[in-house]
């Protein structure tokens, strides 16, 4: 796959391209090791406002506000930062019907070696489940782009959040 | 403004709050905080501009963050109480990183948790001085209300002048008066209906 300038393209500059044809301009995120080629895309893209929150609670939070008065945004976070979710998404924008669209990248799984990061990436796809929030496991990159922008697209349109998980099959997870 | 909270009166919630909301002329936003905050603004008459948080306990100053972001133009306000913002100190620095003009914080400070029964707050019993935190957390404008009088100045000052703005207020012990529908669709439809008009 290449890119219309004739890079090759990478998943990172697939979200991107996403988040902006979705017209998402607001990018909270708290720091993760593998989501850093994106976060520094939207540092570098005057497009986006993007900024780090102490709390996933609170990127949602932020999100939240913002797409009820006209800036959409997305929360980006790892796998451990969604476990602390569950209230706030379940009493705020799934409750309030608010598209946050949330993207994870996956720790706990193919490879992983802390013991903790393996059993909370367990809880995630129940927990999303049980609160009917549609969630796709990204793995491949001839297929980012369609999972990517309809994923986005279907929770503007049906105003309930969603969530995109970067599967290590197709960031590379951690080194 | 006031520095110390030596000889800060105790005022009361919903009488301040019908005092702020008395102040918006310019279709202001309003974030009210889980419980009391949240009841106590719904007692001061109902705007559309007025969003009432459910469930996520602390998140009423990110939430007005996220609204005031979106919207430059427009005055926007988070009542949060102390226990709420204890919940979520870390959004105090987000908010000073970001400093965004027209935020204003207003903390209601009695120092329990009221809704639970009353049990006090582990910043009441460490004499936690939560407008401190605010200005260590970078909020320079952060300062206490001392009176009725200082609250009305302070907001008038959060309406006119570039923020982040954050007034701490010790309040008593009161409950809310009344309590909002629990009816979160219809808010937030009603509450981004609103934030659609121009201010």
């Amino acid at each position: 796959m290449t890119s219309a300038e004739g890079a090759p393209a990478t998943w990172h500059g697939i979200l991107r391209q996403a988040f902006k044809d979705n017209d998402v301009r607001l990018v909270t995120y708290v720091p993760d090791n593998v989501l850093r080629p994106l976060i520094e895309g939207v540092h570098a893209d005057p497009f986006f406002t993007a900024f780090t929150c102490a709390r996933e609670e609170e990127a949602v939070g932020i999100v939240t506000g913002a797409t009820m008065s006209g800036m959409r945004g997305v929360v980006l976070m790892q796998t451990s930062g969604f476990a602390t979710l569950p209230n706030v998404l379940a009493s705020l924008p799934v409750a309030c019907q608010v598209p946050v669209v949330m993207v994870v990248s996956e720790r706990g799984t193919l490879g992983e070696f802390n013991p903790g990061q393996a059993i909370v990436c367990r809880t995630m796809r129940p927990i999303l489940d049980s609160m009917g929030i549609e969630h796709h496991t990204m793995s491949r990159l001839d297929e980012a782009a369609f999972v990517a922008d309809r994923t986005i697209r279907q929770a503007f349109a049906t105003r309930w959040p969603a969530c995109l998980i970067l599967s290590p099959l197709l960031t590379g997870g951690r080194k | 403004m006031t520095d110390a909270t030596d000889n800060l009166h105790v005022m009361n919630r919903a009488a301040l709050t019908k005092r702020l909301v008395g102040a918006l002329k310019n279709r202001e936003a309003v974030v009210g905080g889980i419980g009391n905050s949240n009841w106590d603004l719904w007692g001061a008459g109902h705007r559309p501009e007025n969003f009432y948080m459910l469930g996520s306990m602390g998140l009423a100053a990110p939430i007005a963050m996220g609204v005031a972001l979106a919207q430059p133009k427009r005055r926007v306000f988070a009542l949060e109480g102390d226990g709420s913002l204890l919940m979520q100190l870390g959004c105090l620095s987000t908010i000073a990183a970001q400093a965004p003009k027209n935020l204003c914080v207003i903390v209601w400070d009695n120092g329990i948790y009221q809704i639970t029964g009353g049990q006090g707050t582990p910043a009441a019993a460490s004499r936690t001085d939560i407008v401190a935190i605010a200005r260590a957390s970078g909020i320079a404008g952060a300062t206490w209300a001392a009176d009725q009088t200082e609250f009305d100045a302070l907001v008038a000052r959060a309406l006119t002048t570039d923020g982040p703005h954050l007034i701490g207020v010790k309040i008593d012990n009161e409950p809310g008066r009344t309590q909002t529908d629990r009816d979160p669709i219809r808010f937030r439809e009603s509450f981004m209906r609103a934030m659609a008009e121009a201010v």
